[in-house]
């Protein structure tokens, strides 16, 4: 029972609270805004950004309650020990996430397209051949050109592993106690994410317009901007959590000894880190 | 979905149902469909060629090993059940934990599994074995019939449609149903006995499957992809399966129906198919007036367009309106391509000839809202597959 | 088998941090109270046990007989696609995770479950899911009606009702994971001092396990909607073959999120009944460690033998050979934990209450549908019987006798805690009999139909066919009614009254959920109970 420094209860429990309820109101605008949206209702986007607002708006203020909790002392190790586990599970549930495109990329390169330039396939597609990367044999899809590692990429592979050590100098910063090292630390990440980002929007510019490779490029733009997609918003997200944890540690929140969101947002990052490393190895240079 | 016919069925199809209650006793007059299922059949249909024998046979031997399974475990529990209760004055043991018998009941239950697969193992083997066959059919799915064409072997060039044959009100309940009822087409597929035939099959929008009990076949047909299964069948007569694979709303109306014949006979067919191909192919050299190309376009566009883009061209959901469409109305090059090689859900519809595709074109072209007063001739298709 | 020392489990609230029970409609919606929350995934459940129980019995209903009575097909494809959505993503997981929400947090002994603001959001999710998957009725051109496996490309083809399910699914599944992980860190995290995973009870083993089956597998099912959905309206060619892309594709990402789904919605099942039948037979459960270890292996092979269900589409022999093996293998612990069952009940001394019917019934009927599903293993038979009745009454006997059967006994076994009354025996008899029965009537059927090749998911079907269906149309409403008599007569009134429960309800039950009151109090182990075996 007194296992806990502070005078934090055995594991806290919440008082009730508003706001699973609203956050779930908003979840229903944007699910079923988008649903309008993408069969080409008007008010459907607008419903969509209403819900993404909405969200959150709420999950500001959710936060806000868990972080003032946790300010207040009333998380004691247990809980600490929860956040731990929810956020590697989370975590898990991502990479499986990220697994169904990468199978899907693995399946069409190395399954589907044998498939179709396979002697009984001349039968309906007579001048395919299966060489990747293609735009599938159905003679649809433009000419293109595919992305090659040079030279964004590999700079965004530098940025991102860059960033890997300079969120690990500002935990061991923090873990010193050296805070403004920390705050030096971190914000360098977060300005690093979002280079990679900028960068990242820079490279899609590049491929609608110089290179002709867009989403309906057949399999190959479908591969390609889906998993490089999903993980720029993935590392959008990161440096979201980054950036408010770095307003935390600036506003004085967080220990050398007790600073679990600033940890939890760090393996996020390197998680982060580690899709685009399989990446770049799997779509930019396979 | 539109509610309001909804419950009017639901209304009409309560009151209809208590008539049809009587009705229904009088299903069981029903005969066994010849080639088909047979009334209250329990088991697999009979086998026709040896691969379904085999079947039949695998069926039995985890049938009887199961049963045997199942006895004796439950008549461990039912006895249990009825000594071991406290109303006998049964006092609980207290054991709870034996590594031997777990051990045991591991591997005993492993090795029968083991024992039960390796039958099989030789059956998958052979059914995968595509190779050698005498004669080579295409299966096409389509939403809602098979296309057959034969690609190899004797009748090599032989293509037809094959469509559900039971009349409309027989499915409405407005006549009686007959013995082959849902499982009966207007072209069958003919096969001459003995021999070993190769089903290649595909599909031109979604997935169908391709089954024939009997034969021990069923193979999924996959839009833009070929598979293959075979057969040899050991006795003349008609067979029959269903499209096994959700596909719409006529997944329920797309049968398929096989012919066995004696080789005399198969051969006399195929002369005869051959001849009434001959009668009524298109000359793709002839030049159609507005009017003749509209007409046939009309009925090429009711057999396979208005499905989606539906009678009055105004499409919906997923698919686009042809009446007004800048294709419809743009370029011609626009709609041959869309046309010979298809465009997300639109699937390819090359397999149609050059007088089909130019009179479907002439007729969207002027129908509706759209007058273009164009007349898109068979040979300014061929011209576009050449262009491809 | 355990004895526990409650020293202070039973404490006055007077702690500071301690708050009152909230009243009125607050304590619904915000509800942070693990025994509140499942209480509404055991509403939420029932609610739409019934509204996919309607559907099945308008697809029975229009299957009265041959022809087309009621509907037309592509109303009754959607009724079938949203009958197996609603049953499996509506009315069993959530109603698996009410039990858990109920269940689990007094098992260990923890105060609450790990997050309780999240618990509560990953239920308000789910109404919101479903208003979203039910309301696709009315969107123009109906709901989706491309069987619940949402197969490529045929969703591709659907109307915005097909957009509908898949934001709605998408909900689901983040309420899932959410669930999930509240649930695997509560068990990790928050057991009772003394208690080690291996004495854990072994419903709290089995959903430690389906969580993380959950945690591994739901994201994936996200993934494949949402490739359908970039495919439908971004254009994307994943499951085009004209881009690239391949149908067959959609089913192995599909399948390998829908079989582990299949154990998701079975393991907590197996975890009920091990609680149940060692309390009736007054006897510890027997074997527990192996069947800890059965449950993980059923776990760790069901991801490795997902293209059982795609025998037809035509793989190669090596893979057709291999996920014939792979899947004939889950038998083996599957096995282990029947015989295990049957051990325990050796030489007890039994009594057949109510929820000691349910779980008797469970291992009977469902060893049936485990045997039928070793039938469709094997790939020879499955090419026979794919995508016939006999696999729908392969999976009824599986998730109806196995997943809902045993729900019923966890109910009739722990609604005295719940609501501090017993269940009227009588009537749970009444109930336990006649959905058996009516159960067997609807189902067993089938598979005759099966063998003889009548295809499912079709609104019509060849005269000689007609009295099997018959059969089954009649059991099925037999089966609804039995339902329906459930809800009014045996579940309502026990929240209203009856015999008074004792804090242990049952002679045999053990564990620390019989040591708190029954009705349980509000909050229950605020501070851990010392637990020593
Ligand atoms: C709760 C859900 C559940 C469970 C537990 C199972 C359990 C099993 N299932 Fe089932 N299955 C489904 C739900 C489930 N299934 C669903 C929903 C579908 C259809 C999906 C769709 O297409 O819509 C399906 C479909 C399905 C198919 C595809 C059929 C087809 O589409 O053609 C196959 C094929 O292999 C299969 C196999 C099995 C096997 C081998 C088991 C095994 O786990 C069973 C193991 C149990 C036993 C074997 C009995 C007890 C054991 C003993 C007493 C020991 C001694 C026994 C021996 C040594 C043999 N299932
Ligand atoms: C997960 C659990 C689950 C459960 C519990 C059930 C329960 C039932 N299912 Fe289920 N079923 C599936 C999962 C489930 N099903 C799945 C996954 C599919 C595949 C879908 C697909 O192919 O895509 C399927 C498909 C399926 C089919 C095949 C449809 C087809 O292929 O076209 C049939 C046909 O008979 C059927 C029947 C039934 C019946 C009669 C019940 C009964 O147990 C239901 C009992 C009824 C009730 C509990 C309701 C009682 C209510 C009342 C009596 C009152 C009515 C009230 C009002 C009108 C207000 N189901
Ligand atoms: Cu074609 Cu089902
Ligand atoms: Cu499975």
């Amino acid at each position: 029972m007194s296992s806990t420094p502070t005078q934090a209860p055995y594991y806290y429990v919440p008082e009730p609270s508003r706001h699973p309820i609203r956050a779930s109101l908003g979840l229903l605008a944007f699910g079923y805004g988008m649903s309008q949206w993408v069969n080409g209702s008007q008010w459907g986007a607008y419903l969509t950004g209403l819900g993404i607002l909405w969200v959150l708006f709420v999950l500001y203020q959710w936060f806000g309650d868990a972080i003032a909790e946790s300010e207040g002392g009333l998380n004691s190790v247990n809980v600490d020990i929860s956040y731990r586990w929810s956020m590697s599970w989370f975590i898990f549930s991502e990479i499986m996430f990220f697994g169904a495109f990468f199978s899907s990329l693995f399946y069409a390169r190395n399954i589907a397209m044998p498939w179709l330039g396979d002697i009984d396939s001349h039968l309906l597609w007579p001048n395919f051949s299966a060489v990747w990367p293609n735009a599938g044999p159905g003679g649809l899809v433009d000419t293109f050109e595919t992305m090659g590692p040079w030279p964004i990429p590999s700079i965004n592979t530098a940025i991102l592993l860059t960033s890997g050590l300079t969120v690990t100098w500002a935990h061991h910063a923090l873990r010193a106690n050296h805070r403004k090292q920390a705050i030096q630390g971190l914000a360098l990440t977060v300005g690093l994410g979002f280079i990679f980002v900028c960068l990242q929007v820079f490279e899609y510019v590049h491929a609608y317009h110089e290179l002709n490779l867009k989403l309906t490029s057949g399999i190959y733009g479908s591969t390609f901007f889906m998993l490089t997609g999903f993980h720029g918003f993935h590392v959008t997200l990161g440096a979201i959590m980054l950036a408010v944890i770095l307003r935390r540690l600036i506003k004085g929140h967080f220990t050398a000894d007790n600073h679990f969101g600033f940890e939890g947002a760090a393996w996020y990052w390197h998680f982060v880190d580690v899709v685009w490393l399989g990446l770049y190895l799997l779509v930019y240079w396979m | 979905m539109n509610l309001n016919t909804t419950t009017t069925r639901l209304v009409t199809g309560v009151i209809a149902s208590i008539g049809g209650l009587s009705a229904s006793f009088a299903a069981l007059a029903y005969n066994d469909m010849p080639g088909g299922p047979a009334v209250r059949q329990l088991n697999f249909a009979a086998p026709v060629t040896k691969i379904m024998e085999e079947i039949h046979w695998l069926h039995w031997f985890m049938m009887i090993i199961c049963a045997v399974i199942f006895i004796a475990v439950f008549g461990a529990m039912f006895y249990s059940i009825f000594k071991h209760r406290k109303s006998k004055g049964s006092k609980p043991a207290d054991f709870h934990e034996s590594t031997t018998v777990e051990i045991i009941w591991t591997i005993i239950p492993l090795i029968i599994v083991i024992g039960m697969a390796l039958p099989a193992t030789k059956t998958v083997v052979a059914m995968k074995d595509t190779t050698n066959a005498d004669i080579t059919i295409k299966a096409t799915g389509y939403q809602w019939k098979w296309g057959y064409d034969y690609i190899k072997g004797e009748g090599e060039g032989i293509a037809f449609l094959s469509t559900l044959s039971t009349p409309r009100d027989q499915i409405n309940n407005l006549a009686e149903k007959s013995d082959t009822y849902l499982m009966e087409v207007d072209n069958e597929v003919v096969v001459p006995v003995n021999k070993k035939i190769r089903v290649i099959t595909t599909a031109n929008d979604v997935i169908h499957s391709w089954t024939v009990q009997g034969f021990g076949v069923k193979q999924d047909a996959i839009p833009g992809f070929v598979r293959d299964a075979w057969f040899k069948a050991e006795k003349i007569g008609t067979y029959r399966g269903q499209c096994s694979e959700l596909c719409g709303k006529e997944h329920a109306f797309m049968p398929i129906v096989v012919k066995v014949v004696s080789d005399e006979d198969y051969s006399a067919w195929v002369s005869s198919k051959k001849k009434e191909m001959a009668a009524l192919a298109d000359d793709p050299s002839k030049t159609y007036t507005l009017e003749e190309a509209k007409e046939r376009g009309a009925k090429v566009y009711a057999a396979n367009c208005q499905v989606c883009h539906q009678p009055n061209g105004k499409g919906g959901g997923a698919f686009p309106a042809l009446d007004g469409s800048k294709v419809v109305n743009g370029p011609k090059e626009g709609q041959y391509q869309i046309l010979l090689n298809g465009k997300n859900a639109m699937p390819k519809w090359a397999s149609l000839s050059d007088t089909e595709l130019a009179s479907v074109m002439t007729f969207t072209r002027n129908s509706w809202g759209n007058h273009t007063g164009e007349v898109i001739q068979p040979s300014d298709f061929v011209a576009a597959r050449a262009a491809k | 088998m355990s004895t526990v020392t409650t020293h202070d489990t039973m404490h006055d609230h007077s702690h500071d941090h301690a708050h009152a029970m909230p009243t009125g409609w607050r304590r619904w919606l915000f509800a942070t109270n693990h025994k509140d929350i499942g209480t509404m995934y055991l509403v939420f459940a029932m609610m739409n046990l019934f509204a996919g129980g309607t559907m099945a019995l308008l697809i029975r209903l229009e299957l009265f007989q041959p022809g087309l009575q009621f509907l037309r097909p592509e109303f009754f494809n959607q009724l079938t696609t949203l009958h197996g959505l609603v049953m499996v993503f509506g009315a069993i997981m959530p109603a698996f995770v009410g039990f858990a929400n109920m269940m689990i947090p007094l098992q260990i002994g923890a105060s609450d479950m790990a997050f309780a603001r999240m618990n509560n959001f990953s239920f308000w999710i789910m109404p919101v899911a479903a208003a979203l998957l039910l309301g696709s009725f009315l969107a123009p051109g109906g709901a989706t009606a491309a069987g619940w496996t949402l197969y490529a490309p045929l969703s591709v083809q659907m109307g915005p009702g097909m957009d509908m399910a898949i934001f709605a699914i998408h909900l689901m599944g983040a309420s899932s994971i959410m669930g999930s992980i509240n649930i695997v860190v509560t068990i990790l995290n928050m057991r009772a001092p003394g208690m080690s995973l291996m004495k854990m009870p072994m419903f709290c083993w089995t959903w430690l396990i389906t969580a993380y089956l959950l945690i591994a597998v739901m994201p994936v099912l996200a993934g494949a909607i949402t490739m359908v959905l970039t495919d439908r309206h971004f254009g994307t060619s994943f499951f085009a073959a004209s881009g690239g892309g391949d149908p067959v594709m959609y089913q192995h990402i599909f399948w390998f999120f829908g079989h582990p789904e299949v154990y998701i919605m079975i393991l907590p099942a197996f975890g009920i009944v091990s609680e149940v039948i060692p309390t009736f037979a007054r006897k510890r459960l027997f074997g527990y460690s192996s069947m800890v270890y059965a449950t993980a292996s059923i776990a760790i092979l069901s991801f490795i033998v997902w293209a059982h269900h795609m025998f037809a589409t035509g793989m190669p022999v090596t893979g057709q050979l291999f996920f014939m093996y792979a899947t004939m293998l889950i038998a083996v612990p599957t096995g282990v934990k029947i015989f295990n069952w049957i051990a325990t009940m050796w030489q007890g001394a039994m009594t057949f209450e109510t929820p000691m019917l349910w779980a008797v019934g469970f291992i009977f009927v469902f060893t049936i549908g485990g045997f039928t599903g070793l039938i469709c293993a094997m790939a020879p038979i499955d090419i026979g019987i794919q995508d016939t009745y006999y696999v729908v009454a392969h999976f009824h006997y599986v998730l109806v006798a196995g997943s809902l059967f045993a729900m019923f006994s966890g109910f009739y076994y722990w609604a005295p805690k719940w609501t501090g009354y017993m269940v009227n025996e009588t009537r749970g008899k009444i109930h336990f009999w006649g959905s058996m029965i009516f159960f067997n009537v609807t189902f067993f059927p089938m598979h005759f139909l099966g063998l003889a090749g009548m295809p499912r998911r079709y609104a019509d079907y060849p005269v000689q066919f007609a009295d099997f269906n018959m059969i089954a149309s009649i059991g099925a409403l037999g089966f609804g009614l039995s339902q329906l008599y459930f809800l009014l007569f045996v579940a309502l009134p026990t929240y209203r009254g009856g015999k008074k429960a004792e804090a242990q309800s049952w002679e045999g039950a053990e564990g620390l959920e019989w040591t708190v009151p029954s009705p349980a109090p509000f909050h229950t182990f605020e501070t851990p109970p010392v637990f020593n075996k």
